[in-house]
């Protein structure tokens, strides 16, 4: 059988989820291997929760916001976005794979690239294949 | 130990065609402490809610998870069935197994486990989740109107004549919009002006309007009830409280460009007013064609205004409002015909699009009302194209609903002001309307001639240099024609404003396939968005005439009151609160808050909130180095126990 990555989506309610719930009133396929949890901002994510996802066997996580400057929270994202890329360097200094860790700005109204996203992030992580640097078993 | 019910709604087929609703049922009942599990084939309806009210009695249930769309469609219609019930709202979590998941496959087995996956995610969260009291805030009473066409004109005289103040924004010098350029409208030849033109004066002189022109939105700051909205004036270089509209300074001027009211048929001063019956009727100076801002010499307007109300210093403000609702009606352009190479628009001087010829027909148009070509003669044969870019897979697929009466109306026009022979080419005639068809069979009866099939090219005659040639197959006779013409009329796709990106953006609006906004509800709600406390109206939405344009003007006028006519709201009861046990004092939280909710308080050493300024973003939680900032509804408990049930399957 195929390698089916397990993929955690963090999206904040009022672009990315909003956007990914535009690209299902569209019907844009694509695959099903997204779990997506619904955070108010992105800012709210806490690096743990990066962290956590990656020992519980998420095999790649990505999290999406509203683009830089559109915030619903004026400058929430702002803050995501430096801390995430720290985050992103601390995971690549303990050794995960680059391609593993994605952040993403999608609006209300990108539900197309919301689906492209997931689509090109899904092809990446079969690719890399299972991640075990962090998985507790 | 808590007591769940889990309910799973079929949505008809949409969810249960691609994801097995009765095993996704039976595998909540093995979860740990779900307690009742069912599916039901509309959960929605009043038998799933009386279901769940039942069940939240019988089982005594004190967590309730629906497994059905988005949250942000129905969670609110749950949580008053909770509410009903004694139960408090914020117990209940809704699983979205529609827009991510039954929409987005066609396969079943990937369907149903991924439901199965959300679900038990949803049933480690909905332990943990806690009861929360809603708070409520005051709301601004006042509206504002994105887009000084029909649709925001009729918005705003509908809102302003309940009582509230209206801020009419308008990027143009002028309200009126395309509606102004047109001369008669289908299918009663009502004359536009006519009927526009005191709507607009009703604007200007109505005491609770204030109308704001040459302004566009900038920034949109808060929320449902209370919306700071930055609007950029820009300069015009006329102080308009000086002016008294003498229009001297416009008759002087030396600068000139392109007419845009005209569609560039003629030309305009740089100081101007786009047309006589504009409103405001104050000139502007633009500043591109200026002589002045060009060769830095000129000022003839300075001189030859007596009211001193030039002012070639003046610069872009800003100034911020505050609604409680917004409307937005920005309308639409017509696609770039010269992109169709086909049809030679821009090539050949006798291909016109369809608003060059309204201002051919408009007797204050560039002709006074004759209809000439641009050599001043008048046309002996004219084709009116239909769908040009629309219905079209290669250009814009939506079919722009009004083009068929107005090229109908067109015809009418055509034959009564010139002798030349008129031919439709058309690929269907749509006439769905109150006095539509008959208008269609009154042109039939004014020999017009309808040849059904698509133009594929209008070429330069051979024979006659000065003509057109229209080629295209009659789908009726299967006979390929090519028809000598003196005159092409284009009715090109209606299609979003270019900026309509922005303003989606601006108001985080979502777009469809062809970048119309998007409604709430494609049928249940038209003119709400998922934007709460913003409403459309008009051709941003979708192509629509001018009795559907005033209609649903009128509707979201409705919809904006039912909002700001309450004075107060009940707001999400997801603040933050810091446990004071857990502060280190580091004020991370009070610097990094857009709104100033956390404060220190010196006395006790620790940072507190203050709730009414909370707004739920969480962001202070996320930089809390020793977690004593709690995200009600957010905990970081609730979403590590979410993304651990998600990571098991």
């Amino acid at each position: 059988m195929s390698f089916e990555p397990k993929i955690l989506g963090i999206a904040c309610n009022w672009c990315t989820y909003t956007g990914a719930d535009l690209a299902g009133t569209t019907r844009l396929q694509y695959p099903q291997n997204i779990r997506v949890v619904r955070v108010m901002c992105s800012s709210r994510i806490n690096p743990s929760f990066i962290f956590r996802a990656f020992q519980l066997g998420a095999d790649g996580v990505l999290v999406g916001g509203c683009h830089p400057g559109d915030c619903h929270y004026n400058t929430g994202n702002l803050y995501a976005r430096r801390r995430l890329a720290v985050t992103k360097k601390i995971l690549e200094f303990a050794g995960l794979e680059p391609g593993r860790f994605r952040v993403e700005w999608i609006s209300a109204s990108e539900g197309n690239k919301f689906a492209q996203v997931v689509t090109e992030f899904t092809g990446q992580i079969k690719a890399l294949g299972p991640q075990t640097k962090f998985k507790i078993s | 130990m808590s007591r769940i019910g889990v309910f799973v709604c079929h949505c008809g087929l949409n969810i249960a065609k691609t994801v097995r609703v009765s095993e996704l049922a039976q595998f909540a009942s093995t979860l740990p402490d779900v307690v009742v599990a069912k599916d039901y084939k509309f959960m929605c309806s009043t038998p799933g809610q009386e279901m769940i009210a039942n069940d939240i009695r019988e089982h005594r249930l004190d967590r309730v998870i629906v497994t059905a769309c988005s949250p942000l469609m129905h969670e609110q219609t749950f949580r008053k069935v909770l509410a009903a019930s004694g139960l408090n709202q914020y117990l209940l979590t809704i699983v979205n197994i529609r827009e991510q998941v039954s929409w987005v496959t066609h396969d079943l087995d990937e369907g149903t486990a991924k439901a199965k996956a959300l679900l038990n995610g949803a049933v480690s969260r909905s332990r943990l989740l806690m009861p929360l009291t809603s708070r409520v805030i005051d709301v601004n009473p006042d509206v504002m109107v994105l887009g000084g066409g029909i649709a925001g004109i009729q918005a705003a005289l509908e809102l302003a004549n309940t009582g509230r103040k209206v801020y009419l924004v308008e990027k143009n010098s002028t309200i009126g919009g395309h509606m102004a350029q047109f001369d008669k409208t289908f299918p009663t030849l009502d004359c536009s002006a006519c009927i526009l033109t005191p709507k607009m004066d009703s604007v200007l002189q109505h005491k609770n309007i204030q109308l704001m022109t040459s302004c566009e939105v900038s920034e949109v700051k808060g929320f449902v009830g209370n919306f700071d909205i930055t609007i950029r004036q820009k300069a015009r270089y006329v102080d308009h409280n000086k002016c008294n509209a003498c229009l001297a300074c416009t008759e002087k001027c030396p600068g000139k460009s392109v007419s845009e009211w005209d569609e560039g048929l003629v030309k305009r001063k740089a100081i101007y007013i786009p047309f006589p019956q504009a409103v405001p009727q104050k000139p502007v100076i633009d500043r591109e064609a200026c002589t002045f801002f060009k060769k830095g010499k000129c000022r003839l307007c300075e001189k030859v205004c007596e009211q001193k109300a030039i002012d070639f210093g003046e610069q872009d403000t800003f100034s911020t409002v505050k609604v409680g609702a917004v409307i937005v009606a920005t309308g639409y352009d017509l696609m770039d015909t010269r992109d169709l190479i086909q049809y030679g628009y821009g090539k050949y001087p006798g291909v016109y699009n369809a608003l060059e010829v309204e201002r051919l027909f408009n007797s204050a148009g560039p002709t006074s009302g004759k209809v000439t070509l641009r050599d001043g003669s008048e046309p002996k044969a004219i084709a009116i194209l239909h769908c040009i870019g629309s219905r079209d897979k290669n250009s814009h697929e939506h079919c722009s609903r009004v083009c068929c009466m107005y090229s109908l109306k067109f015809a009418h026009l055509f034959k009564e002001k010139t002798s030349a022979d008129v031919y439709q080419f058309y690929i269907d005639i749509r006439a769905a309307g109150k006095g539509y068809e008959e208008f269609y069979n009154r042109i039939i009866e004014e020999d017009v001639k309808f040849i059904r099939g698509k133009v594929a090219r209008v070429a330069k005659s051979v024979d006659e240099p000065d003509r057109l040639i229209v080629e295209a197959e009659d789908t009726i006779t299967g006979k390929f024609i090519k028809l000598p013409v003196d005159m092409v009329v284009l009715s090109p796709a209606m299609i979003p404003r270019s900026n309509a990106k922005d303003v989606a953006r601006l108001f985080n609006l979502s777009t469809d396939k062809q970048g119309f906004f998007m409604e709430r509800h494609p049928k249940l709600a038209p003119l709400s968005t998922m934007s709460e406390g913003v409403f459309i109206a008009g051709v941003c939405q979708s192509p629509k005439d001018i009795p559907d344009t005033v209609a649903q003007a009128n509707g979201a006028a409705a919809e904006a009151l039912t909002i700001v006519v309450k004075d107060k709201l009940e707001l999400e009861a997801t603040t933050v609160m810091v446990n004071p046990a857990s502060c280190c004092a580091c004020q991370n939280c009070v610097r990094v808050c857009p709104y100033g909710a956390p404060f220190f308080n010196e006395p006790k050493g620790v940072s507190e909130i203050n709730e009414a300024l909370c707004k739920g973003c969480g962001l202070c939680a996320s930089v809390c180095p020793s977690s004593a900032i709690i995200a009600r509804h957010f905990t970081n408990e609730q979403v590590l126990a979410e993304m651990e049930g998600l990571m098991e399957f």
